[in-house]
């Protein structure tokens, strides 16, 4: 059958606007009930956060619970604010987001074009190195790149051989240096570049343009997509880092927010409201971010989840 | 021509002279700025990636506190770790979890992401909700969590009561420890697969179900029929890397019930920072580490071998 058969077939059956719905599996109002259920029951855990987060403690512990704080307790976001130094727990984790996600957009990106366009001796044997890493679980070289940053020669009390002080550990450039390239950002920006029209650099070749001006103003421009998948991809997974930094930081000084969560708790009590309001602020940004701009995350699960 | 220089005899005639091949301006060009793009990240890369790597395979034959240089002991620490039972009662809870948490999160979300497939509006509300807590970090998740186990405070425990059922230890119960923690994390990942699945599905032609409905066929025999077969592909690449993932879980453990109560919630990766940064037996939780990337690395030639029809590396 054509498919212009088929087309009038449904058509006829459906009417013109029904016929293109994929399958239907159940009647729509039951769909909007059941997706609105679902949807709810994800975002209970948020909403009972920021209530517990505003209510006054007599009231958290209350029995039956309920929803809507009685006064709203600002004092809980002050407080973790001030007692528990999130003042500085945002900023080094701003620090440590913000520069890696720099480093892997700048340095990951020139990687990946000249893996991908430029011909220089020992490019293949590179790339593969870089593509052998990936297989590499984290956690492997967890406890190397400690020793490594804790050995660094000349810096945090060491001398020549390294010996002697503590390094890179505990320090904001030991937190982030190591994240600021990365295997997965050199293999997107190569097979992105692969992509790219060799035209318009040939074009620019032959109007004497040099490489490293065709990269700038020609190619980079043409990697935006690619620059923002991998640039919110690296901010989301710094921000949200918790191994690499429960490793490396090791007093307030270095700390980042989501090591921070940790203060309102001890061995025997943990103060529920603090640490709810202490949770609200660290993942608001994220949040607002992925509000504000939903469109580049999927799009970035897409180009990296399907493309293996 | 130059061959035939000295006079026209065939054996007498000589190779033709090599040319030194120069390069052009632009291969120099070309070759100048590779090297230069590429030095900053590879130097970096060097040093934190491929170093650490070699350091690690390095640094499970050995014993090493921090504050001594290694001694080589050769392959104790890997016997040691086959009879040791915290590391197998790790293995187990990290089979365990990774059996409970990637087939019911990969349903689940397929699930949903069938019905957001469907036309309706407000997808991206209904999006939002559902990937909502893939941003939140797995540190925030698992003390939002924990204020719903908290079994004076919870509002698990209340529902419970309401319902007319005996309230639970949740995180405090050996039995039910680990189970709560895998909750939590089928609830933090279900939108993340619901977006890959979703991205999936669109993919599908939607002409391949009008000719099934002409044909007469209702939504279950369309579902098995043409929607299953074309996700195959994404759903190993789902499997796979949804176990690699679960075999690596360690933040959620830590903050939730720090392997407790007793061991019952122990994971292999929770089990090599103890032995690194408790214990200080660096070289041992080398080997341990060493050993998780055995395994993963068996699941990702698994991978690599049967499903990488749709990736092109080179």
């Amino acid at each position: 059958m054509s498919i212009s058969a088929i087309d009038r077939t449904l058509r006829s059956r459906w009417g013109s606007t029904e016929y293109r719905r994929r399958f239907r599996i159940l009647p729509r109002v039951l769909l909007y009930v059941l997706l609105a259920a679902c949807s709810i029951l994800m975002i209970v855990p948020f909403l009972w956060m920021v209530s517990t987060s505003l209510k006054p403690d007599y009231q958290i512990y209350e029995f039956p619970p309920s929803w809507i704080p009685r006064e709203f307790n600002w004092n809980n976001y002050v407080s973790a604010w001030r007692r528990a130094n999130f003042s500085r727990y945002t900023l080094n984790t701003l620090y440590y987001a913000g520069f890696s996600t720099l480093g892997q957009l700048i340095l990951c990106s020139m990687a990946g074009y000249a893996f991908a366009r430029l011909n220089f001796p020992g490019r293949n044997v590179l790339f593969i190195v870089v593509l052998a890493t990936m297989m590499i679980p984290f956690h492997m070289l967890l406890i190397p790149l400690f020793v490594i940053l804790r050995f660094w020669p000349l810096v945090g009390g060491n001398d020549l051989l390294g010996l002697g002080g503590t390094g890179l550990v505990d320090t904001l450039a030991g937190l982030t240096l190591p994240n600021m390239v990365g295997a997965f950002g050199m293999f997107l920006m190569r097979q992105f570049s692969k992509a790219l029209p060799s035209e318009l650099a040939d074009a620019a070749r032959i109007d004497g343009c040099n490489e490293t001006n065709i990269f700038w103003r020609i190619m980079l421009p043409l990697m935006k997509p690619a620059l923002v998948t991998l640039g919110i991809f690296t901010f989301q997974e710094a921000w949200n880092d918790f191994t690499w930094p429960l490793i490396v930081t090791l007093t307030e000084r270095t700390r980042t927010l989501q090591l921070g969560l940790q203060t309102f708790r001890n061995e025997h009590y943990t103060e529920w409201g603090l640490l709810m309001a202490g949770t609200t602020i660290t993942i608001l940004p994220l949040l607002l971010i992925f509000i504000a701009g939903q469109r580049y995350f999927i799009q970035g699960i897409a180009l990296s989840g399907l493309k293996g | 021509m130059k061959g035939t220089e000295s006079g026209d005899n065939p054996r007498m005639r000589l190779p033709p002279r090599r040319r030194r091949k120069s390069m052009s301006p632009v291969a120099r060009d070309q070759q100048r700025t590779g090297i230069l793009f590429v030095v900053v990240p590879m130097s970096l890369f060097l040093v934190f990636a491929v170093a650490p790597m070699l350091f690690a395979c390095y640094l499970g034959f050995t014993q090493f506190k921090i504050t001594s240089p290694p001694t080589w002991v050769g392959l104790q620490n890997f016997e040691i770790l086959l009879e040791d039972p915290l590391f197998m009662t790790a293995l187990k809870n990290t089979a365990i979890y990774a059996a409970g948490v990637v087939p019911s999160s990969m349903v689940l979300s397929l699930l949903v992401a069938l019905l957001l497939n469907q036309k309706i509006r407000g997808i991206v509300f209904f999006r939002t909700a559902f990937y909502l807590p893939v941003v939140t970090s797995t540190v925030a998740s698992a003390v939002v969590w924990m204020l719903m186990f908290t079994p004076d405070v919870g509002i698990l425990n209340r529902v419970l009561i309401a319902l007319g059922l005996p309230p639970q230890r949740w995180l405090f119960d050996p039995q039910l420890a680990l189970p709560s923690v895998m909750l939590m994390s089928v609830w933090q990942s279900l939108g993340y697969r619901m977006i890959i699945w979703l991205a999936a599905l669109q993919g599908i032609p939607g002409h391949l179900y009008d000719a099934a409905e002409v044909d007469g066929a209702g939504a279950w025999r369309k579902f098995w029929a043409i929607t299953l077969p074309l996700l195959k592909p994404t759903t190993f690449f789902i499997l796979v890397t949804a176990v690699i993932g679960s075999l690596q879980v360690f933040g959620s453990v830590f903050v939730m019930t720090n392997g407790g109560p007793g061991y019952a919630t122990t994971t292999i990766v929770h089990q090599i920072y103890r032995n690194a940064f408790s214990y200080l037996r660096m070289g041992y939780a080398a080997a341990q580490a060493f050993v998780l990337f055995l395994i993963i690395f068996a699941l990702s030639m698994v991978n690599w071998t049967f499903f990488r029809s749709d990736v092109e590396y080179w």
